[in-house]
This record gives C-alpha cells, structure tokens and sequence, in this order.
C-alpha cells in the first residue's frame, strides 16, 4: 500500500503530470487553491466554501441535481443519435427500432425520457428553493435571471424534443404548440412558418426541431450553465441564510 | 520616444482621441451592416422556396358519391363534404382554437375535437369549447368533368352551395 502511495506520489511529480496540472500536489491551502483556480473546469466553482453551504437542508441539492439530469440527457441523447434519422416516416420506425431492436435501446430512450421529465420538475423544484430562501436577493440577483433563461431553454428542449417520436402525441403538440406561437401579434403567421419551415409539421419541422432539441438549443444551455455556476462564486458562494448587512427588505 | 512613435503614426500628437473614436465608429457601423445583413440573409435561408406539401385544391370525386344528409370526412385532406338539404359544401375539419384535427361524431350529429372538446353543428356553427370562431367554409365548385373540387388555402365570406 505504502508502496502503491508513493508511485503515485512520484507519478504526480513526473514531467508530464506537472505539465497538465500545475498547482502540483494538494499539499497546502495555497497549492489546493491554484489547483482550483489553474483548472478551466474547476476554476467555476470556489476554491472555498462554507460548511453550512454542503448541508442538505440549504439547497436540497437540487440545482446538483438539474446538472446530474442534464449530463445523463446529453450522454444517452447522443447514444439514441446514432440509431435516429430525423425524417418522415422513418423517424417513427427508429423509435420503435429502439424500443424492441436494439439492445439496450428501450433503456437508453426511457432513461432520456424519463430523466428529461425529471429535469423539468427539479428545474422547477431548484427555482422554488431558490425563491422561498431568499437566494434570489442582491447581490445574486442577476443569477437568477441566468436561472429563468436556463428554465426557458429546459421547457424549450423538453418541447422540441417531443416532436421526435413523429408518434400522434408527438405531431398534434407540437400543432397545437406552433398554433400558438402564430397567436404572437403582427408576426405570430411569420413566426410558425419560419420555426416549422412550411405550414403544416411535415419533414421540414421534424427536421428544424431535432436541430434544435440536438445541437442549438444544449449549446445555449451550456454556455449558460457555465455562467450560472462561476457567477455562485462571483456573487459571494451559495446562499446559506441572511448575513449582517445583507438585505433583508420584501 | 513614445511621443515620437506617436507623431509617426497619426501626423499629430493630438490626435489620439479622434482616431479612436473613429475606429469606434467604423467599428460599430461595419459590425451594425453585418448584422443587418446577416438579419436579411438569414430570414431568408430560414424561409423555404420551395415546399413539399400537398396541393391546396382537392379533388373529391364525382359528387353522386355523397348521398344527401350525410357527411363524409376526409381525414387526409382535414374537411368535411356534406350534402345537406340546400346543397353539396365542405367545412375545414381543423378546430378554430389550436389547429386539430376535428372529428365527425354520427351518433350525437355533431363535430367534435378530441384535444381541448370544442364541438360544433353540421354548419361549423360553434355549440360549446374553447374555439373562438365556427369551422370554415372552403370554397367548393364542380370542375369542367363534373367532379367536385374544394380549395383549402381560402376560407369563404359567405356561405355558398354546389346544388345538382
């Protein structure tokens, strides 16, 4: 064991370790810092937290949680990609390949669709939390605002990707849903046409949605999730209660 | 030294001011051109030219294949023929209030949406549900054969009739 400990030790000392992480070894505050503030991943989250902040009744962990929903999401929609092809009538014949062909293939579509509506709720539940708390106060405000934009794009994912299935349920949401769109006043016609590529859910939207349910839309997501997180560090860690000289007016 | 460097670049060491708000200028002009071009540019990408969608103008047979009093759906085209005592004339079967598909219940009589329960009279009038406006009348007209030809993309004013 002892032995074990110390290849690694000398492992971390190698040239090449030291060259992809430079903090070195965790082996004072200031070495376990740079290790944070060095690593383009790591460097989003604070190098400290408080104690309370790890507790489960601050956060119920819920905004974790959302995180763990969506990384499941991209991992077994990237796996349910290479058995799908976005066209009319062949989508509907891959869903259904997938579900009694292909191995795994009717757990790795539930797993995507049950952990999709998953995130939703825990969206919802994370935002609730946040409310009822207080977290959404100065000086993290502008978070939450980040918060109701990553809200926006779960709803808008969860509702593009509905339309995949090309499943009856799937063709009739997604009429009704575009059908309101075309009620936004002066461009509402405009609007649907443009997102549906025709007038009617025909190949050209199945197309459009599963562009935007598979590449634009987790783009946008990811871009805001970052910012969701380092602005926690930048807005002075969770909120963990109401502190002297902290705001307490509403 | 830096002063002389200056001098070089600008003609006049006073300058510094109006080159940099030149360059802002030029910046944000360009980057407002680009991005009103690209505005253009992508509505029109995004707008199809050519779609693959069946025609609007449907042709429903000879009309001796609607007897009167009845009404026959059309699912695949989204309409009803019906033959009433006045007439042969075509109602949209697509619900007013978010687009779906109607259906014809012979048992009640009457027209029923399965998503959100509008119904509505043999003559698209309103009974009950969500739908803000009766089910359209679409023009419809006996062709130079004799068949029966009802155009989908307008909804008529007035009601009209094929009589036989």
């Amino acid at each position: 064991m002892a032995k074990l400990l110390d290849e690694f030790a000398e492992l971390r000392n190698s040239r090449v370790w030291r060259s992809m992480f430079r903090g070195g070894t965790g082996d004072s505050n200031l070495r376990r810092s740079l290790t944070v503030q060095q690593n383009v991943f790591l460097h989003l989250a604070s190098v400290k937290i408080r104690r309370r902040a790890l507790e489960v009744g601050v956060t119920w962990y819920l905004g974790t949680l959302s995180l763990g929903c969506f990384l499941i999401l991209v991992v077994t929609g990237i796996l349910l990609m290479l058995y799908y092809h976005p066209s009319v009538p062949q989508a509907y014949a891959d869903m259904k390949d997938l579900q009694f062909v292909v191995s795994a293939g009717v757990f790795l579509r539930n797993l995507h669709r049950w952990s999709a509506h998953a995130m939703v709720l825990l969206v919802f539940a994370h935002m609730f939390k946040v409310f009822y708390r207080g977290a959404y106060r100065p000086p993290r405000e502008f978070n939450w605002v980040i918060g109701v934009v990553l809200l926006m794009v779960t709803l808008f994912l969860s509702y593009t990707g509905y339309l995949l299935p090309w499943d009856q349920l799937a063709f009739w949401a997604i009429t009704v849903g575009s059908n309101i769109l075309s009620a936004v006043p002066l461009l509402g016609a405009k609007l649907r046409f443009l997102i549906l590529g025709g007038h009617t859910v025909n190949a050209n939207a199945l197309l459009r949605f599963y562009v935007l349910h598979c590449v634009i839309l987790p783009l946008i997501a990811v871009v805001f999730l970052a910012v969701h997180f380092w602005r926690i560090r930048k807005d002075g860690g969770l909120h963990t209660g109401l502190h002297i000289g902290e705001k307490t007016d509403g | 030294m830096a002063d002389e460097v200056k001098k070089q670049i600008c003609g006049t060491g006073a300058c510094t001011e109006c080159s940099r708000r030149k360059f802002a200028k030029l910046g944000v002009g360009s980057i407002a051109i680009a991005g009103a071009g690209s505005t253009v540019f992508g509505y029109a990408f995004l707008s199809p030219n050519v779609l693959y969608e069946p025609s609007p103008i449907v042709d429903a047979g000879k009309p001796d294949r609607y007897p009167p009093d009845s009404v026959t759906p059309d699912t695949q085209s989204g309409l009803y023929i019906v033959h009433g005592p006045e007439g042969i004339y075509t109602l949209s079967a697509v619900c007013t209030h978010l687009g779906c598909l109607t259906a014809w219940k012979p048992e009640l009589g009457i027209i029923a949406c399965p998503c959100h329960g509008s119904k509505f009279h043999t003559d698209g009038v309103k009974i009950e549900g969500p739908a803000p406006r009766p089910l359209p009348w679409l023009k419809t007209w006996l062709s130079d054969d004799g068949k029966l030809l009802i155009d989908r993309s307008e909804p008529l004013e007035q009601k009209q009739f094929v009589r036989i």
